[in-house]
């Protein structure tokens, strides 16, 4: 008796029709929700193929086909490009975001994996550090811009009284081209290095011992051991680290909106706050969506590219 | 004698060399410290300055509430007011999230059915889609359906950012635990649904509540979402604040107040789930 009791929810297949379908309900309620979310989803695809526009009716929403991405209208004999890929703006939003993403990321892998290793000993210091190091995470993006307004300030910024010292006066900090880029790096380096420093920290804590001092009685150097053990141990850990970040670096919308709204000009315009800015200021949505599903289409490649050499670096590490 | 005082001098360069390095880490330790926290630190000094003394002063100044009675008491602020309806929402959100993605992170976790993974990526994939993307034709939808600006429509969408993160966090708390300890229970005649709510549940507590607090943070930080699908009724803190910042005669110092006192909660958060955080960011992942 008590052996078959086992069984029921192991051999599922023999069982009544509602244990066997118990995964399925126990699964919908969150399926649900989400796909009912995902219906807009397709929404925007089939409205990014439409004149949808918040200056006329919805009933006068029509499909205008390729429109959006590419036209070619005469006007008095004169052909006209216009849609999104005839625009120097999609262009520029691109470069922005990839510039962006590579710089922000770029940053805090590097910062991450320093200071990670400055952390490795073990000393009161490094233990009291890797807790209040992570405080910065949990701060939301736009309070992190409202506190770093506070710290860059011209009028009350401490930093502009540190620089005073120097003899540097008036930094102009995100109202420059120059070092508007600058300038959202490094709040968004502020917000999120911990990140990869707690995944990184978390690799180096799961690195067997053995292969290390067996290294150590070879006579390997220092930087060899780096290079050949740790290094290729810590990637799997990294590269997780490192999709996480490039995903969200992609797609930033709220440290550049709260600091500047993508200027001054067109500095900081990536693709996210174009397409804000065409669907809510200029209002027309059919307009922004292109723009969004490019990025969607970008943001996916480049997530399986990453995973794809997560795993390959996972099997590496698995191997050493 | 020439050796042993080679020797001698080489281990004294040795330990130069250690004390040097040792120096240079805490050096580069502090720097990075001080990058990390001063901000905050430097907020927490500004909230408790005078409008004059924020301009005048640095570390030496006579410390006020001032700014905290303007910000959380003033019977004109809505600071109060972001602040309890960011908290309904971002707990209505992490509540309707358990109640529908716990048991889904079950069923991943425990039950091998058609096509599993695939339904996992889905739902990780939700965390991927681009914010923006998503919100534009649900705020057409929102506008039409009577939901734009409503706690319930808020909470509907931050399912987008709490239910991809507590189902794969906590199906892999699910997969921690070993089947026997359900085959147990089971032999000892509790029903299915015992098992789960009497055995199950807390032994998963701990990283559930960990879990769940961290989408808590998550959805407490959205900031696109309350942007551009809630108005004037329901506000949330990320977008009250940036009003402080805007207004023409900037109060430096109720700034700072309105920044720390959306910090802090997440802080004393963060402390909490210390342990479970490596594990929470990077949605099971690595298990820290």
């Amino acid at each position: 008796m008590a052996k078959k009791q086992i069984e029921t929810d192991i051999n599922y297949n023999e069982q009544p029709k509602h244990i066997r379908m118990r995964p399925y309900y126990i699964i919908a309620p969150g399926m649900i929700i989400l796909i009912g979310i995902m219906i807009p989803f397709f929404t925007a695809i089939v409205l990014s193929f439409t004149n949808a526009s918040y200056r006329i009716p919805m009933e006068q929403w029509r499909f205008n086909w390729f429109r959006n991405w590419l036209s070619f209208d005469t006007y008095e004999g004169k052909v006209l490009v216009g849609g999104m890929l005839a625009n120097p703006d999609f262009y520029h939003a691109i470069l922005v975001t990839f510039i962006y993403a590579i710089c922000s990321t770029g940053t805090e892998l590097l910062l991450g994996l320093g200071i990670a290793f400055l952390l490795k000993k073990d000393t009161p210091y490094s233990r009291v550090l890797k807790v209040v190091l992570m405080f910065p995470l949990m701060v939301a993006p736009a309070i992190a811009v409202l506190i770093w307004q506070l710290m860059i300030s011209n009028s009350v910024g401490i930093i502009e009284k540190f620089l005073n010292l120097f003899g540097i006066f008036n930094f102009p900090w995100a109202a420059s081209h120059n070092t508007a880029m600058f300038t959202v790096v490094m709040i968004d380096a502020w917000v999120n290095t911990p990140f990869i420093l707690l995944l990184v920290l978390a690799g180096i804590q799961s690195l067997p011992k053995s292969p290390f001092e067996a290294a150590q009685v070879d006579g390997a150097s220092g930087w060899f051991t780096f290079k050949t053990l740790t290094l290729p141990m810590l990637k799997p850990f990294i590269y997780i680290a490192l999709l996480f970040r490039s995903m969200a670096a992609l797609q930033e919308f709220g440290i550049i909106f709260a600091l500047t709204k993508g200027g001054p000009g067109n500095t900081l315009m990536n693709i996210s706050l174009t397409s804000y800015l065409t669907a809510f200021t200029y209002q027309q949505p059919g307009k922004a969506l292109p723009y969004l599903l490019v990025l969607w289409v970008v943001v996916n490649i480049t997530a399986k590219k990453i995973v794809e050499k997560q795993r390959k670096y996972a099997k590496e590490a698995a191997g050493l | 004698m020439n050796t042993n005082t080679s020797i001698e001098q080489a281990a004294n360069n040795k330990k130069m060399q250690d004390a040097f390095i040792e120096l240079g880490r805490n050096f580069g330790l502090t720097v990075y410290g001080v990058f990390a926290i001063f901000p905050i630190v430097w907020m927490l000094l500004m909230s408790f300055k005078s409008d004059a003394e924020v301009v005048t002063t640095i570390f030496k100044f006579t410390p006020t509430v001032s700014n905290y009675l303007a910000v959380l008491f003033r019977p004109d602020s809505d600071y109060i007011k972001a602040f309890i309806q960011n908290f309904i929402v971002s707990g209505g959100a992490v509540l309707l999230t358990m109640i529908a993605g716990v048991p889904a992170a079950y069923a991943l976790a425990r039950y091998d059915f058609k096509n599993k993974e695939g339904w996992a990526f889905q739902i990780l994939s939700f965390k991927f889609a681009p914010e923006i993307l998503v919100i534009l034709p649900i705020f057409l939808i929102f506008q039409r359906a009577g939901l734009y600006d409503t706690y319930f429509g808020l909470i509907w969408v931050y399912q987008l950012i709490t239910m991809p993160l507590l189902i794969w966090v906590v199906r892999g708390y699910f997969e921690d635990i070993s089947v026997e300890v359900e085959q147990a229970a089971q032999l000892d005649g509790y029903s299915w649904y015992a098992v789960f709510f009497k055995v199950l549940l807390p032994l998963v507590k701990p990283g559930l509540v960990a879990s769940g607090l961290l989408a808590f943070i998550f959805a407490w930080n959205s900031f696109t979402f309350p942007l551009i699908l809630s108005g004037m009724k329901v506000q949330t803190i990320t977008i009250t604040s940036l009003r402080y910042m805007a207004s023409d005669a900037v109060h430096y110092g109720q700034v700072a107040v309105a920044a720390i006192v959306a910090v802090l909660p997440e802080i004393v958060i963060c402390l909490f789930i210390q342990k479970h955080l490596v594990r929470g960011l990077s949605f099971g992942a690595v298990k820290g």
